[in-house]
């Protein structure tokens, strides 16, 4: 028999309520979805990166026997629908029209019996293209000979996108003036890409008598999509129920609307059945949401031996459409928390967006708006900084940090960041790892001429999106509901808007539950994913589950409790004032055998008996929570690696992480979360590249070229954590789903720099640092990406 | 997920009936084996046969055995086979040494030798292991049974001595005294092909190099059978001068083309420096044997 | 063309094309939809079934191959109710997230364990490398084999004990 500690009430080592299910093979994704009658679709894709299109020819795919449709954009142009808004206040094209833009780009879209007919179909589609010249590079992009992409928007005149600045420069000129040190790097967070193990989908079936639309679809934000598809489509949103099912991985992949999704919709449409759409891996890794793709200038300044200032111009490669997700008035998202963990004087980043010939995203791969970049770019600089100055990485990293006592800290960028213990975090890993004991192997294997390294990265992220005066998505704030039924015989059934992709939601939210009520996890269901049965939410990512619908978990829980209070008053013939609450029951003070459990409650609430004045029945809550700021989870992570000197293989030893996301749900799923991303981590640092040749080639569209993890290319990970809460959030917490990916990457290659700045004199290599990249840096040639 | 486009599907219940499938469909015919690198090219469409001959019901291809002097391969020995063969561990460690970076385990567990030769691919690693050793490979055709040493077996990239109407069925290595062997490969991720690879194996009498064996893959639109280097080896002492030379040759005797594994030069510096590694290995075997 | 192979020790016999993939005849053919598919090159690994007992990927088999052979699908783990141990550890040891690669890392774990009883963890490392996780980091799939691996082996002795003993 399990015990209370083996199965916490609330917050604790809770083994997963949705494991059931999947340990067995009963996982519901959308390809489980089998329909009646269900038919199949499939994409058409560009092969060229920028072409005029002269004409398409569907009358073969039409004459084959196990096809039911055939749609290029012009059928959509008559429907309104061959473009549709991006979540940047953009427009994407559905199916090309004029141009195709990127290679990959959606070109026109079979709907057949099978998908091996829908496969096969495709081939009979004939497109003449004329092809155009192609632009892969941001930098080439911005040239003045560089061709046009988006000549289909009014006034787009070159590929120039949008230009945004935080922070006061004069005063960083000052800083920077005055300063005893500046170092400059110029540094590339290269394109690479989320790749969920499951590739994105739908399956749409318009019921034509009813009028309603039901889309079992990979999202990570069904509300926000039920809404898109009613402005773009014209549909009634009331009449359309997006259903997110078991989605296998997103790391912000499956934020996006994808034309694939809006053309299963119009097969459906067209035919009268239910159609799906799988994409296959090289149409996922070549057209849907890429991530960073950032060309970064840093400089840094110290002065007194401390870090003072910070400066950045950054151009951000946007693809061929801007079809990033984040808050509207954060076009580079939260790049602006590149002031990291320090105590800077002043500081200022630019950030120009550009167009170019490759498929749209940027923000997305667990980035958290783009703190991935602003993390990697200051990160590097303090190492460099470190170098440049002669100094202990994390010595300097302990001078400048932000004190305890300073928090509230309001940085100079605009961001007021919580709460934080940098010192003792970074204390906690360095014993962990051992650190001084590191630095005394290195010198004696340094000695013997062998290359090891031990990189140091300190990150504070900014998480929880957010406050909706300040942000909102298309003009949807960034609120989440939630909503907390208590039946009669006291068990519980709690929505919530946010969409679990593997982050254990059904757990978690049940231990908040439970935490603040008393009723044990297995009595709590958390209902997600469906439209229909759940409040409106802006979805999972930039790790808000936690900081949003967490804190209105909690905080519907409370006002249950408190309804719970007046009823308990009320059967117990006490004052409501006079009544103490222990989990799970409330009961007269000074006479505890006086109490009534939740579930006692549950049942009265629901009961014959007159309630007290003013209290309705049933035991129910709702809430709409926005919360007050955002969250700033922190971390100190270091990176052991052994670099061959004779093949520049660089192997991973040692991963020491210790994240601070404030009160803990569920350390062993916080432990998960990170172990994950720290993966994540070391493919992005190593080998993750979505790279392309000069003709706009994608170079990165199969699991053969876009190389990921496996078990033997990361150690065993090492974890470690404090806990300073959140002050304003309901339970304390932070979330921390993303800050393993936003800690990890620079902290690989500060230990790569390390391992051979003193034999070989590197300062710098860009990621992902391969073999061969790794060796052209030792010769002193460093090379770009791509 | 991708997936072919329509083919017909036979099963071969014999090497002669397998033989006969192929004369009789013509080069439209492609043999299945374990299917891991057909297969692939197929859901891609870069491969289009119009027939399949599968032979996986050839178990009397599926042997690895010591007969007359040397080790006898069946060409479908699948991968795992060659990984876990106490007979090859025995003679030429160089196997399960390749084995080990070939592919994954799970794709070892179909992966035949045969195929694996037969594809060609120029980072193939049991071609280089059976240059390394002077390995000679039957062929079977109507017309009956012809042997080709492993140097004349690759025409190109992709390309074998096998004719349409013929498969292979054996590879032969030679045995002998006093040998050691050893495969180094330096790739991307686990399961990656390689960057480059380089085997090599040693034959030491008293303290000489009697004979030696150099084999490098991904390096040229073949593997690179060093034999200029082979020669350098033969009649000194094993040493770290012997290895360095023969790695050099290795390096101006390979044709590495750039990709995005790595430019030419760190290629080329690659395979000098597996090959030297790969010699020292093997001459700690052999000096083992040799005592 | 007709195929006939045991799936889960059941024989089944259906009409299919000869370029049905396996993992299609499994998901699509005969509904057993806990194995997936997640790429189009035999890299990913979330395909893998057993075949005469050993770990394949099912999207780089054809189903006319199988033929004559025997599929274990993760559909067959549970017994009469009783999950087989490396279902429990997966569990116990928070050995998956979102569940997509969990079937075919069952399996592999299953075959693992059939022919080592006591892997290091080298050893589980190096089984489940051709099989790609996005959301775990391993360390805790490597421990949910190694749970398997133990409660296997006290099992074993407890039986053996029993048999003294009587």
């Amino acid at each position: 028999m399990a015990t209370v500690e083996e199965r916490p009430i609330g917050f604790g080592r809770l083994k997963r309520k949705e494991d059931p299910r999947f340990i067995r093979g009963q996982g519901h994704y959308v390809d489980d979805v089998n329909l009646p009658g269900m038919l199949h679709g499939a994409v058409l894709r560009s092969p060229l990166a920028h072409a005029r299109i002269v004409s398409i020819d569907t009358s073969a795919a039409l004459a084959h026997p196990k096809v039911r449709a055939v749609i290029t954009g012009k059928d959509l142009e008559g429907l309104n629908l061959a473009w549709m808004p991006t979540l940047s206040y953009d427009t994407q094209a559905v199916l090309a029209t004029d141009k195709v833009r990127f290679q990959g780009q959606e070109v026109a879209f079979v709907v057949a019996d099978d998908r091996y007919a829908a496969r096969d179909a495709l081939e009979l589609i004939d497109v003449e293209y004329d092809a155009l010249p192609a632009v892969v590079d941001a930098r080439t992009a911005m040239g003045a000979d560089a061709p046009v992409i988006r000549d289909d928007k009014e006034d787009q005149t070159n590929n120039h996108i949008f230009d945004w600045e935080a922070g006061d420069r004069d005063e960083t000129d000052r800083v920077f003036a005055e300063a005893d040190v500046v170092v400059t790097r110029d540094m590339i967070y290269p394109r690479c890409h989320p790749a969920p193990l499951e590739t994105c989908g739908s399956v749409a079936h318009m019921d034509a008598v009813t009028g309603q639309l039901t889309l079992w679809t990979t999202t990570q934000a069904p509300h926000a999509h039920r809404t898109v598809y009613a402005l773009v489509a014209g549909l009634p949103e009331h009449k359309i129920r997006i259903i997110s099912p078991d989605i296998g991985g997103g790391f912000g992949n499956k934020v996006p609307v994808y034309p694939g999704y809006v053309c299963s919709i119009v097969g459906s449409i067209l035919t009268g059945k239910p159609v799906k759409w799988m994409e296959d891996r090289s149409e996922n890794l070549t057209s849907t949401g890429f991530a960073r793709d950032y060309i970064m200038h840093g400089e840094i300044a110290a002065k007194d031996g401390k870090i003072v200032g910070l400066r950045v111009d950054t151009i951000a490669d946007h693809g061929a459409f801007n079809a990033t997700a984040q808050p509207t008035k954060y076009p580079a998202g939260f790049f602006s928390i590149f002031t990291g963990s320090y105590d800077l004087q002043a500081a200022h980043c630019k950030v120009t967006g550009v167009y170019t010939n490759k498929a749209p995203g940027g923000v997305a791969y667990r980035c958290s708006f783009r703190v991935t970049e602003a993390a990697y770019l200051v990160e590097r600089m303090v190492d460099a900084l470190a170098l440049e100055m002669g100094v202990d990485p994390i010595e300097l990293r302990m001078r400048s940090f932000i004190r305890p006592e300073q928090f509230p800290y309001a940085n100079k960028t605009g961001w007021t960041y919580d709460s934080g213990n940098y010192e003792a975090a970074m204390r906690k890993a360095m014993e962990i790892a051992g650190y001084d004991e590191l630095r005394r192997e290195q010198a004696e294997k340094r000695a013997k001429g062998e290359l090891m390294g031990i990189g140091v990265s300190f990150f504070t992220e900014t998480v929880g999106a957010g406050p909706r005066a300040h942000m909102d998505i298309l003009g949807l704030g960034m609120a989440d509901g939630a909503d907390l039924r208590v039946h009669p015989t006291g068990k519980a059934v709690l929505g919530i808007s946010v969409q679990t992709q593997g982050q254990g939601h059904e757990t978690t939210f049940a231990q908040i539950v439970a935490e603040e009520l008393g009723i044990p996890p297995e009595d709590i269901e958390v209902v997600h994913g469906d439209t229909d049965r759940t409040p409106y939410g802006l979805g999972t990512y930039g790790s808000r589950s936690t900081p949003v619908s967490g804190a209105a978990a909690a905080v519907v829980a409370r006002k249950v409790r408190d309804k719970a209070r007046l009823i308990a008053a009320g059967m117990l013939e006490a004052s409501p004032d006079d009544l103490e609450w222990e989990k799970g029951r409330w009961y007269v003070k000074g006479d505890p055998e006086q109490g009534k459990t939740i579930q006692e409650v549950a049942m009265a609430a629901h009961g014959a008996a007159d309630l007290p004045e003013g209290v309705e029945g049933a035991l129910d809550a709702t809430t709409v929570y926005n919360p007050p700021n955002l969250t700033f989870p922190f971390g100190a992570y270091i990176c052991v690696v052994d670099v061959d000197p004779g093949t520049a293989h660089v192997k991973v030893r040692r991963f020491i992480a210790v994240d601070d996301c404030g009160v803990r749900i569920n350390p062993m799923i916080v432990e998960g979360q990170i172990h994950g991303g720290l993966a994540e981590g070391v493919g992005i640092a190593l080998m993750e590249l979505i790279a392309f040749d000069e003709q706009g080639n994608c170079l990165g569209g199969s699991f053969m070229d876009y190389l990921i993890p496996t078990a033997m290319e990361v150690p065993d990970w090492e974890l470690g954590s404090t806990v300073t809460p959140s002050p304003h959030h309901p339970i304390g917490a932070k979330g921390v789903g993303e800050s393993p990916n936003v800690g990890s990457p620079p902290a690989v290659v500060n230990a790569v720099i390390d391992a051979l700045h003193q034999s070989h004199g590197v300062t710098h290599i860009d990621m992902p640092m391969t073999p061969a990249r790794v060796w052209a840096a030792m010769q002193g040639r460093p090379e770009p990406p791509q | 997920m991708q997936v072919p486009a329509p083919f017909e599907y036979e099963r071969a219940t014999s090497v002669d009936h397998a033989v006969a499938l192929l004369e009789k469909l013509g080069p439209e015919a492609r043999i299945l084996a374990g299917g891991h690198s057909l297969l692939p090219m197929m859901k891609l469409r870069l491969a289009t046969p119009e027939h399949l001959v599968d032979i996986n019901d050839l178990t009397e291809l599926d042997y690895i055995r010591e007969e007359g002097g040397e080790v006898r391969i069946g060409a479908l020995t699948r991968h795992r086979d060659v990984l876990e063969s106490e007979v090859l561990a025995r003679h030429f460690p160089i196997f399960a040494e390749a084995e080990r970076v070939i592919a994954d385990p799970v794709v070892r567990n179909r992966g035949t030798v045969g195929g694996s030769l037969c594809q060609a691919d120029p980072a193939e690693d049991l071609s280089a292991v059976f240059s390394v050793l002077k390995a000679q490979l039957v062929i079977r055709g109507s017309a009956g049974e012809r042997t080709v040493a492993m140097d004349d077996f690759q025409a190109g990239p992709y390309e074998t001595a096998v004719g349409d109407a013929e498969m292979l069925v054996e590879i032969r290595v030679p045995v002998r005294a006093g040998g050691g062997s050893a495969y180094e490969k330096v790739e991307r991720r686990a399961g990656d092909w390689a960057i480059v690879a380089a085997g090599a194996a040693l034959w030491i009498d008293g303290g000489t190099i009697a004979d030696a064996g150099i084999g490098l893959a991904a390096v040229g639109p073949t593997t690179v059978h060093v034999t200029r280097g082979e020669e350098a080896l033969r009649g000194q002492a094993p040493s770290e001068e012997a290895f360095a030379g023969a790695g050099d040759i290795a390096a101006e005797d390979c044709s590495p083309a750039a990709d995005t594994r790595g430019p030419v030069d760190y290629k080329r510096h690659l395979a000098r420096e597996l090959t030297i590694r790969a010699l020292r290995r093997a001459a700690a075997g052999a000096l083992q044997q040799e005592a | 063309m007709q195929v006939t192979m045991t799936v889960n020790g059941e024989e089944v016999t259906r009409e299919i094309e000869p370029r049905l993939l396996l993992v299609h005849f499994l998901r699509d053919t005969l509904g057993l939809t806990g194995t997936h598919w997640g790429c189009d090159t035999s890299n990913c690994g979330a395909c893998v079934v057993l075949m005469d007992d050993e770990p394949v990927k099912s999207c780089t088999v054809l189903a006319a191959m199988a033929g004559g052979h025997a599929i274990r699908t993760i559909e067959s783990m549970e017994r009469d109710g009783q999950l087989d141990p490396v279902q429990q550890g997966f569990m116990e040891e928070h050995g998956l997230q979102c569940g997509f690669c969990t079937p075919g890392m069952i399996m592999t774990g299953r075959a693992l364990l059939d022919r080592n009883a006591d892997p290091s963890e080298a050893e589980i490392r190096e089984a489940i490398s051709g099989q790609i996780c996005r959301c775990t980091g391993y360390t805790n799939i490597v421990k949910a084999i190694q749970w398997a691996a133990a409660h296997e082996a006290a099992d074993a002795t407890a039986g053996a004990g029993e048999e003294v003993t009587a």
